[in-house]
């Protein structure tokens, strides 16, 4: 049960040695950074040092309540991180598939909306735009 | 009473500063808004849309409405993009 923010890359396979021994079920989740057809280099992702790690614990442990995980792991990143490099990954151990799946889209869908991070867009040239939130993400949050 | 106000992502760079301490006797975030927007064109044009804008009182969430009273470190930013 934890959460981190870090520039530093993370190794999937290392973090999952032994997560959820002795549950049934283990769901995980990484997201990379899309090159968006050729457009982008590279992502840089600022966040809000004290509340990013606080409102990911939250997180996390209204995930653990709700669908009564055994285990549950959040990493993000921040800084500058290149087209395929992965920027975050959820875990979730639950006794039985449906929860840990569920409880996966759940810290996703509050990770996406709530969590104080911000993605801006590097190009061939440089710096461009801060990436806009999507309102689909914020809907996506009703559903629980 | 004093208050660090902290600005992030494209609120950063408009207003040209991450962080500034104010002292201000503003009772709600709305208030606070208002005296900021009232400094120079940078913070106005910064704050000009408010449905642009997300708020954290002492790092938990909060609305506009929210009152300043006892709080520490007020924190403007755009809607999140994490994930």
């Amino acid at each position: 049960m934890a959460a981190r923010v870090q520039s530093a890359p993370f190794d999937l396979a290392a973090e999952l040695a032994g997560f959820g021994a002795g549950s049934g079920a283990v769901v995980t989740f990484s997201g990379l950074v899309r090159d968006e057809g050729g457009r982008l280099v590279a992502l840089e992702i600022e966040h809000y040092p004290g509340m990013t790690e606080k409102a990911l614990s939250a997180y996390g442990a209204q995930a653990a309540e709700r669908f009564e995980l055994d285990d549950w792991r959040i990493i993000h990143r921040h800084g500058r991180l290149e087209v395929g490099q992965p920027i975050m990954m959820v875990a979730t151990a639950a006794r039985h598939r449906i929860a840990a799946f569920q409880a996966a889209e759940y810290l996703m869908d509050w990770l996406k909306s709530r969590a104080p991070f911000w993605k801006r867009e590097i190009g061939p040239e440089g710096p461009g735009v801060w990436v806009e939130a999507r309102t689909e993400d914020e809907d996506a949050l009703s559903r629980w | 009473m004093a208050l660090d106000v902290l600005y992030f992502a494209w609120l950063r760079e408009r207003i040209g500063q991450p962080r500034e301490r104010i002292e201000t006797e503003a009772a709600t975030v709305r208030d606070l808004v208002a005296e900021l927007a009232g400094m120079d064109e940078w913070h106005a044009h910064a704050l000009s849309d408010l449905s642009a804008v997300r708020v954290a009182l002492d790092q938990e969430l909060a609305d506009l409405d929210a009152p300043l009273a006892g709080v520490r470190e007020v924190a403007f930013f755009p809607p999140m993009t994490g994930g």
